[in-house]
């Protein structure tokens, strides 16, 4: 409950916060350089006298919208290979669980870190840097994380295949995609939701790292790993720069993580973790 | 045994073909070509750009290009690093130890933190022991590696000024001293990343064992007379481990990702910031070697958690 709170606060204040707090996020002043928090900017302000608060929220949208993207791919993708597997048995299932057991052992970091540094320049010239960027990295980001979601829900097919309401179904003569789509697939979503939770969190940290690693969004892009990035030359001096992002991720990943514990234990009883 | 050794080992072959087969997918579609350098200087005429790309087979099929790039990778001749001026395989061997180092010391830690609070925390399950780990861990679990890290750095570095913040390979003091600059230097960052893993391994050792002690040969070894100690240690852990290593095997990848950023933060001159160094420099030969080289070492990793496996749960190898 009180990770829903904190997440409810922090998605609001990153929603709706811009209309309040109406500072430009690269307004430049060279007058407030690296200050402190104060009223006239509660986090503070970066090198450029930069106010941090406005940056920051404007960087929760970011982070916020990868980690829900990227989750729905996953998500999506997961779903659909996992029903296929599960519905088709034999041959088609095993090609498919072996490239879901292929993509588990791939490093995960290093491709995402090779495939942005393969295609941006092309992305970017398609659709813009912001865009191109943030398909880029949501697409590879969701791309990397369907695997779980995939074998949950091939195991779960695999028992509501076999159950009476799925037979009594096949009986009255549905075809196979029609038993599939009303009748197993909103049975098996169960876990998927759970799963989906943590795939927000991990898509979140994923991007914040890529940020964090500078090789992110554009640098005038402030997302919450950017910041964090920008801030790590400066942490003798300016302590709150670094301690305002690292704070704000590290608080959404907990309350979404708590969330989907909450979530698992709501929707299986039994297990114990 | 052996048999399930050697099956292990048979299907490294296949993992290993299969993430090259990725990994070559990712670069033939790849935007860009290596040769756009040459196309843009008008001092190389056009068919000299034509000879070059007959002698190096950039026109052949893509299949034959695949095999041909698989042979050279597997033999290890994996090019000339643009932006260092020396071989990419003399480069990686130069840092492979120290992210080798780092990644060892760091899953021990993770071990050493793991196993007995997981165990102390199911034996006393709601405890205020367990209820404490439990939070620490999944605080540990939400914190991402560059913020503990940053974390850290910011506490005993800048704070209480005792551990330094940048790696160093190049320790000038010698013998007990040198042990301990080294030491003293690796704190953090080993800390960081074993900490990173400890954390969710104490999740899975605690519901493992929670799984296992509820079951009714652990009744019949406390009826037996059996000392707690021993009931938990040499009947209960033994059979927790066998779904702990699962799980751990699928997360090890994860330490790889871990590893990149920890580098990056303490600036540990290993492959992970070399990774990064060589992508900020547009170094194509020197990233692709280090994504297959970090692929390879996660394969590795899979065949030691089988063999692991087969000899935790001897009905696995016999089957």
């Amino acid at each position: 409950m009180a990770g829903a709170v904190i997440l409810a606060l922090i998605a609001f204040l990153v929603l709706f916060g811009p209309l309040f707090w109406q500072v430009a996020i690269n307004e430049i002043d060279f007058t407030a350089r690296l200050k402190g928090p104060s009223w006239r900017h509660p986090f503070g302000t970066d090198d450029l006298g930069q106010d941090l608060f406005a940056r920051m929220l404007y960087g929760g949208r970011i982070s916020l919208a990868v980690g829900i993207a990227a989750m729905l791919i996953a998500v999506g993708v997961g779903t659909l290979v996992g029903a296929i597997a599960g519905i088709s048995r034999g041959r088609v299932d095993a090609v498919l669980m072996w490239f879901t057991a292929l993509f588990l052992s791939l490093p995960q970091l290093p491709l995402l870190l090779l495939m942005i540094y393969l295609f941006r320049d092309a992305l970017k010239s398609i659709a813009g840097p912001e865009v191109g960027m943030f398909v880029l990295i949501v697409a590879v980001i969701g791309g990397f994380r369907w695997m779980p979601v995939a074998r949950l829900v091939r195991a779960q097919f695999f028992s509501l295949r076999e159950k009476e309401f799925v037979e009594a179904a096949r009986a009255l003569g549905a075809t196979t995609t029609r038993t599939v789509t009303r009748h197993i697939l909103p049975n098996s979503l169960g876990p998927v939701i759970v799963a989906g939770t943590i795939d927000v969190a991990a898509a979140i940290i994923a991007e914040s790292t890529l940020s964090f690693l500078g090789l992110g969004f554009p640098p005038d892009i402030p997302t919450w790993g950017r910041i964090l990035y920008d801030a790590k030359d400066y942490m003798d001096i300016a302590t709150h720069w670094a301690l305002f992002p690292g704070a704000a991720i590290f608080l959404t990943v907990l309350s979404i993580t708590y969330i989907g514990d909450g979530l698992r234990d709501a929707l299986d009883p039994r297990q114990v973790l | 045994m052996s048999r399930y050794l050697l099956k292990s080992l048979l299907y490294v072959i296949p993992s290993v073909i299969g993430i090259s087969i990725v990994l070559f997918t990712v670069l033939a579609l790849a935007p860009g070509d290596p040769f756009e350098e040459l196309a843009t200087n008008p001092a190389i005429p056009a068919e000299v750009r034509a000879n070059l790309r007959e002698k190096f087979g950039l026109d052949d099929p893509i299949a034959l290009r695949y095999v041909r790039w698989f042979g050279a990778m597997v033999q290890g001749d994996w090019g000339f690093s643009f932006a260092s001026r020396i071989n990419v395989d003399t480069l990686i061997l130069q840092r492979i130890p120290v992210t080798l180092f780092v990644i060892g010391s760091s899953l021990l830690l993770a071990f050493l933190v793991a196993l007995p609070v997981g165990v102390l925390a199911a034996t006393r399950p709601y405890s205020v022991f367990d209820q404490v780990a439990s939070t620490l861990a999944l605080m540990g679990f939400a914190l991402p590696t560059f913020c503990t890290g940053l974390l850290l750095i910011l506490v005993f570095s800048i704070y209480l000024d005792w551990l330094p913040f940048v790696y160093r390979a190049d320790i000038s003091a010698t013998g007990w001293r040198w042990y301990w600059e080294h030491f003293r230097q690796a704190i953090m960052p080993v800390a960081v990343l074993g900490f990173f893993q400890g954390a969710s391994w104490t999740r899975y050792v605690r519901s493992a064992v929670l799984d296992v002690i509820r079951l009714d040969y652990v009744t019949t070894a406390r009826s037996k007379g059996l000392a707690e100690r021993v009931v938990v240690v040499k009947h209960v852990v033994r059979n927790a481990m066998i779904p702990v290593v699962t799980l751990v095997g699928l997360q090890l990848p994860a330490i790889f990702g871990g590893a990149i950023v920890t580098e990056q933060i303490f600036r540990v001159p290993g492959i992970g910031s070399l990774l990064i160094a060589a992508i900020l420099a547009n170094d194509t030969p020197v990233i692709m070697a280090v994504t297959f080289v970090l692929s390879c070492l996660v394969i590795l990793i899979n065949l030691l958690t089988d063999i692991l496996y087969g000899w935790l749960d001897p009905r696995i190898s016999y089957r």
